[in-house]
């Protein structure tokens, strides 16, 4: 955690194409509910928001996932304080 | 080992004497340095924008030098990588690897690179005359880091 915000909320950092998109760099969601969360459903509850979030997490756009700095699948389960961050497909070198 | 990320510019004879440190082990230095290419899929680039993620990038950076320590036998490694805006001719990324014999500099030099390419989290964005675009991550890149 980076600062004081109660652990009961993920914080995701957008990067590059999705943060464009987003017009934000990061959000603080809160994570509800007794059942594991992971990547995937978080992917899932954004893109039902909609507009870019529909577009840039629909089918057929590659999002990759890092949890707490480290990449991660879909299934990997995320907790309240984690950091998870959405990104395209890396293009560095 | 050293890894760097920085918006500022490097200097390759100066990095690779520092990497050798009077090493009298060292019979090999290989190095890889990538730069800007004006143009990119048909279209002309006049500026290539570079975003990591920091913290992620460094510890991802790290993780693939320590793999290749552990595959190769090799001395030392720097990597350093730039972000921001850079122009066409400009350095982007640089590789070295100290070791005994070419052999296994070579090797080392290339899986970094490979590695870095589809691992490390980079992001290109380039401005050309129809305007700015993300880079794709390309399948033969993928290809490339598979083969090790």
């Amino acid at each position: 955690m980076r600062d004081n915000a109660p652990a009961t909320t993920l914080h995701i950092v957008y990067l590059a194409r999705l943060r464009e998109a987003f017009g934000t760099t990061e959000e603080r969601l809160a994570l509800t509910g007794a059942a594991p969360t992971t990547v995937a459903d978080v992917v899932t509850l954004l893109r039902q928001r909609g507009g870019a979030y529909a577009t840039e997490l629909g089918a057929g756009r590659a999002v990759r996932a890092a949890v707490n700095h480290t990449m991660v699948a879909p299934d990997a389960v995320v907790r309240p304080g984690d950091e998870l961050a959405l990104f395209p497909p890396v293009t560095g070198g | 080992m050293t890894v760097r990320v920085q918006t500022a510019d490097f200097d390759v004879g100066r990095e690779i004497a520092l990497l050798r440190g009077g090493d009298k082990r060292v019979g090999a230095v290989a190095s890889f340095i990538g730069t800007v290419r004006d143009v990119n899929d048909d279209a002309t680039v006049s500026t290539l924008t570079l975003e990591h993620y920091p913290g992620m990038t460094e510890k991802a950076l790290e993780a693939i030098v320590a793999e290749a320590k552990s595959r190769f036998e090799i001395y030392d490694v720097l990597v350093i990588h730039r972000v921001g805006a850079l122009a066409p001719t400009d350095q982007i990324v640089l590789v070295v690897v100290t070791g005994a014999h070419r052999e296994t500099a070579f090797d080392a030099c290339r899986f970094l690179m490979d590695y870095l390419k589809t691992r490390a989290p980079f992001w290109k964005k380039e401005e050309t005359p129809q305007g700015a675009r993300w880079v794709d991550a390309r399948a033969s890149d993928d290809e490339a880091a598979a083969r090790w």
